[in-house]
């Protein structure tokens, strides 16, 4: 079977293409990166894509809050066929600012608010996936991911993070330190069908064993995040 | 809704506690910046851009007549900072073609005869106290690097950029830029900008930009107010402000911000130093062909204002505590979004122009004047796109706002063009052509406001005659130091300001994105060390190129030019530590100084240059791009005049043949080896040891050249490929005791030191002789490793899996002591 295409989604600002491209590429898919306007024009894009994907960065400079204008090129611009989309089950993804873009058009529960501490932090994490998560882009990874995070705006809030919990929707925690004060060490969530995922994080800074910060000791190849694009990958294969 | 006019204001509130007048003095000088703000207790009405139209009309100033006093008296009047000869040149000039020169034209003149665009004191002619005649300084750095002949040398000291190919026909474009004038007057905007104009530099040289460096240089943070010159920023809300500057434009442009240096010094508390740095990348990269007559003038990116005005001439004042009023307008806008959108449209589309350059300094006038030097241009000023109406011809011509680009573009090809920036929502307007008359017109509303000859514009400025009194540095005996404990001394100088942890900074920029970044400002066990080097190689590439910064201030207050090979030492000891090829390093060089009007302030200069071209030579190492940043000075209102300390910042780019075989300072295995590479002399003056303790009545001298540096490190390079090298870390600002503390600290391991490199204890801990590595070698390779280096190495002890730094004759100090020392300061930047 051919390789799926996996759509990217970029609005101005986006800037974490390139990375999210090499992950999917090396995960087996083929990425084509698209402008949400230009996808807008040209909704049948989405009948032959596998996967759809939103990369992070600072899509129209975060103007009127962080994702916000972005998450409107596709609520108004996209709307149904964006929806029909996800309701086929077909893998979605949504890192950084592209998790802001996909809580703004309620695709995802909850909200990203402004870090803890007030500040933009980019260091490196250790990421939990919960076992009991419907998430198919997490199903069946024991060992904790290791990635880095770039964001001031990535403190999850949800009122009831217990019962989100519950209905498998918290797919990944951050483990030991919790860097922006999310409730409950949530770093990404799913939608209540599994297939949409939206993480903080970046997963697509860890694909290549090189980038591991403790790759010239020889470490960290159990914790590479390629291993969320290959779920996806083979989720799209799955459901196209 | 039509929105005219948009302002926006603070509303501070004070307890019952405080007067008018302490109220005052508390916005004055904590809650609001003079320079760029206003501030009312009541009300406050806001200001608006001048809305209506501009004239459209130059004005014509009559200047045949003037003496050289009343010449002199316009140049003040305008902030045209020229010089006499040069006023005397221009009233020539136009006497010879017999008219007066129109507002735009001075202007112009100004922007492109400031030392700002100029660097009229780096091209000056030279005169020694000595009595000796010295070419020019831009010259000396030239011919240093035509004499090396580097084969990967692609393009140097011209364009925007220095080009280096280091394999195949992937090139790295390399720029490094002084942002220092805006920075002092408005942090965050100075520093924004400053980053934003070194990415378009690269950018405008043809070449993806792919990291960003940044070397910062504050007055102390703890400086009492009153300490503070009138008119000036308390260092702390510089700091402040720079660092978010930084952060704010490589976030969100995209870009790595992965190397650099944060220094203090009372003597940067008034002039804070901004050197921001970009790297790009191409591949099968060839050198502008155009601009051809018969090419159009296209502008991309953000629309002209008000802001920025005159930047270039601002930059090449000394500033005084009204500066703020003259200058205010003088520092830019940054909008990185609008930037990433030129990166998306500029970057592949190579084939759609012929010549390329950046909006920077003196906007237009610079960009098109240098673009149609020997070629000639019509620009039509009506067909540039304004943020608001009202801007007279001149102020359009001169305005440095943002994120422009201007190419030339065949008329074929800008169908292809407009696609392009259509897709990406970026702006293009078509101002002009290039007509091959050699002469430079602009038009406003049809009528002509400028004419000159690019001749003119370019080759009609008297050369500068400079005199220079050479520094006299007391080069004599060696001179050591006394301390009454070491232990106190070291963990002293881990919590200095220059040598602690800078994490609190370096974890506000993104040095992840890309995903290149294959060895980090920060490693070891707890990725809180700091690593000599940074590598940048893409995911899935095997080689990459490491950068180094070497900088040294206070070496250079006591001897200019060992301060300037010292720092070119250090910068290329840096890479090499971290596993580059010392036969493949280019440099770039920035100079901050005070005002070279003052003959011994030109003497550091020169002397610095020599030092600069004899380490280039010794090293085989390159220039190929530098600036200069001159009166860096200020008036305070007490009359005194506050300069900085001569800086030359050196950063070093080298090739990385396999980015897997890198070594950071982080200790591998209990019971290897450390090794002291290099020898160690009683050089004491400049060194933190003094910072930390004061400085002695007779301070010695400052670490000499070492002669072996280059074939130590060719051969540690070969070491570290053959893979005999664990951990490596270079010897700088403490000496041996800091490096120590640095590699148990990355490892979170002990070290247990049985020999010193010298019989003075002091000296053998805490001197800073250049050219000095500490490397982790097995016991077993240890024969091995002496044969690569052909040279005597000394074991001065060996790795443990204690948790404890002993060093002879002391007691052990705990690495979480050493830890905790270096981390004091990490909650301090906010």
């Amino acid at each position: 079977m051919s390789a799926p295409t996996a759509l990217l989604i970029a609005g101005p600002g986006t800037n974490r293409d390139r990375d999210l491209e090499l992950a999917l590429e090396l995960a087996g898919a083929q990425p084509t990166t698209i402008l949400a306007t230009e996808l807008a024009e040209h909704p049948e894009r989405l009948d032959d894509a596998g996967l759809l994907s939103i990369a992070g960065g600072f899509s129209y400079g975060d103007a009127l809050g962080a994702g916000r204008m972005l998450a409107l090129d596709l609520t108004v611009g996209l709307g149904d066929a964006l929806r029909s989309f996800v309701d086929s089950g077909r893998p979605v993804i949504g890192i950084c600012n592209g998790f802001q873009v996909l809580t703004r058009t309620k695709l995802l529960p909850g909200s990203l608010g402004h870090n803890a501490h007030g500040r933009f932090e980019c260091r490196w994490v250790v990421l939990e996936a919960e076992p009991n998560s419907t998430c198919v882009w997490t199903a069946g990874i024991e060992d904790p991911i290791h990635c880095p995070i770039a964001h001031g705006e990535g403190r999850y809030v949800h009122p009831d993070p217990d019962s989100l919990a519950a209905a498998g929707q918290v797919a990944l925690r951050y483990r030991s330190t919790n860097p922006n004060g999310s409730v409950a060490d949530i770093a990404g969530v799913c939608n209540a069908a599994g297939n949409v995922l939206g993480l903080m994080p970046h997963p697509e800074n860890f694909v290549v064993g090189r980038q591991h910060p403790n790759h010239l000791r020889g470490g960290g190849l159990d914790h590479i995040g390629l291993r969320l694009f290959q779920n996806g990958v083979a989720a799209a294969m799955a459901t196209t | 809704v039509e929105i005219e006019g948009a302002a926006t204001w603070r509303r501070v509130e004070f307890g019952d506690g405080v007067d008018e007048q302490l109220a005052d003095l508390l916005v004055r000088r904590i809650v609001a910046n003079p320079v760029i703000e206003r501030w009312a207790s009541g009300t406050i009405e806001p200001t608006f851009h001048a809305a209506g139209a501009g004239s459209g009309t130059a004005e014509t100033i009559p200047i045949a007549d003037l003496s050289p006093d009343e010449l002199a008296h316009i140049g003040a009047e305008r902030a045209l900072a020229l010089d006499p000869e040069e006023l005397l040149a221009i009233q020539a000039h136009y006497a010879s073609i017999g008219r007066e020169p129109t507002d735009v034209e001075l202007e112009t003149l100004a922007q492109t005869w400031s030392e700002h665009c100029a660097h009229k004191t780096f091209r000056a002619l030279v005169t020694t106290d000595d009595g000796e005649d010295r070419p020019p300084l831009i010259t000396m750095l030239r011919q240093s690097t035509e004499a090396i002949a580097a084969p990967f040398v692609r393009s140097a000291f011209v364009g925007n950029a220095g080009v280096v190919n280091f394999r195949d026909d992937v090139t790295l474009a390399l720029k490094v830029e002084t942002h220092n004038h805006p920075s002092a007057v408005e942090p965050f905007g100075g520093a924004n900008t400053g980053v934003g104009g070194v990415i378009r530099d690269v950018l405008g040289i043809g070449h993806r930009p792919i990291a960003v460096t940044d070397v910062l240089c504050f007055g102390p943070p703890d400086a009492p107010l009153s300490s503070v010159p009138e008119g000036a920023l308390h260092p702390l809300r510089i700091r402040e402000g720079v660092i978010d500057g930084v952060a704010d434009y490589g976030n969100k442009i995209g870009l790595p911000t992965v190397a650099g240096a944060i220094l203090y010094d009372p003597g940067y508390t008034t002039n804070p130093l901004v050197f921001a740095g970009c790297i790009g990348t191409a591949k099968g990269w060839e050198p502008d062909r155009g601009p051809f007559p018969g090419d159009r003038i296209i502008v991309l990116g953000g629309r002209t204002g008000r802001d920025g005005i005159r930047g270039a001439t601002f930059s090449s004042l000394t500033m005084d505590a009204t500066t703020g009023e003259v200058a205010g307008a003088s520092v830019q806008i940054g909008d990185p979004i609008v930037e990433k959108l030129l990166i998306d449209v500029l970057v592949g589309a190579e084939h759609l122009y012929t010549a390329i350059t950046d909006c920077g300094a003196g906007g237009l006038s610079s960009a098109v004047g240098e673009m149609a030097e020997g070629v000639g241009a019509d620009v039509e000023l009506d067909k540039v796109p304004l943020k608001y109406p009202g801007l007279e011809p001149w102020e359009i011509w001169l305005s440095e706002a943002q994120e422009r680009m201007v190419v030339a573009v065949k008329p074929a090809k800008l169908g292809e063009l407009r696609e392009r920036c259509a897709r990406h929502g970026v702006e293009l307007a078509d101002i002009g052509g290039f007509t091959g008359d050699g002469i430079l017109t602009v038009r406003s509303g049809g009528t002509q406001v400028l004419e000159l000859s690019t001749e003119f514009l370019h080759d009609g400025r008297p050369q500068r005659q400079m005199k220079a009194t050479m520094p006299q540095p007391a080069r004599g005996a060696d001179v050591g130091r006394d301390v009454e404990d070491p232990r106190a001394s070291l963990l002293a100088l881990l919590a200095h300001r220059n040598i602690a942890s800078k994490a609190g900074t370096i974890h506000r920029y993104d040095h992840e994105i890309l995903g290149a970044t294959a060895v980090r400002p920060l490693v070891g066990r707890m990725a809180d060390a700091p690593a000599d080097g940074v590598v940048i190689a893409e995911p899935t590439d095997a080689a990459g190129f490491a950068i180094g910064v070497g900088v040294n201030p206070w070496w250079g207050l006591h001897d200019p030019e060992a301060m300037a090979y010292g720092v070119i030492d250090e910068a290329i000891r840096n890479v090499v530590a971290v596993g580059a090829d010392p036969d493949h390093v280019a440099l770039l060089d920035n100079f901050s100084w005070g005002d070279p009007r003052r003959e011994t302030t030109l003497g550091e200069l020169v002397a610095a240059v020599d030092g600069c071209c004899a380490a280039a030579m010794a090293y085989r190492a390159p220039f190929v791009s530098g600036k200069d940043s001159l009166n860096n000075e200020y008036t305070g209102t007490d009359g005194e005049r506050h300069s900085v300390p001569p800086t030359l910042v050196i950063t070093a780019v080298a090739h990385v043949p396999d980015a897997d075989r890198c070594v950071t300072p982080e200790l591998a295995q209990a019971g290897n080896a450390v090794v002291l590479l290099g020898s160690t002399a009683p050089e004491f003056a400049g060194s933190h040891l003094d910072l930390v303790h004061g400085e002695p009545d007779e301070v010695g001298n400052v670490p000499a050249p070492d002669p072996d540096a280059p074939t130590r490190y060719r051969h540690l390079h070969q070491a570290i490929q053959a893979g005999l090298v664990h951990s490596c870390h270079d010897l700088s600002e403490g000496g041996l005791a800091v490096a120590l503390a640095e590699m148990c600290i990355a490892a979170r391991r002990g070290i247990e030191v049985t020999e010193l490199p010298h019989a003075d204890r002091v000296t053998a801990l805490f001197s800073e002789s250049q050219s000095r590595l500490l490397v982790e070698v097995a016991p077993d390779d240890l024969a091995r490793f002496g044969d690569v280096m052909h040279e005597s190495i000394h074991v001065l002890g060996e790795v443990t899996d204690g948790q404890y730094l002993s060093l002879p004759g002391l007691d052990p100090i705990a690495v979480e002591d050493l830890a905790d020392a270096f981390h004091r300061l990490d909650g301090d930047v906010r």
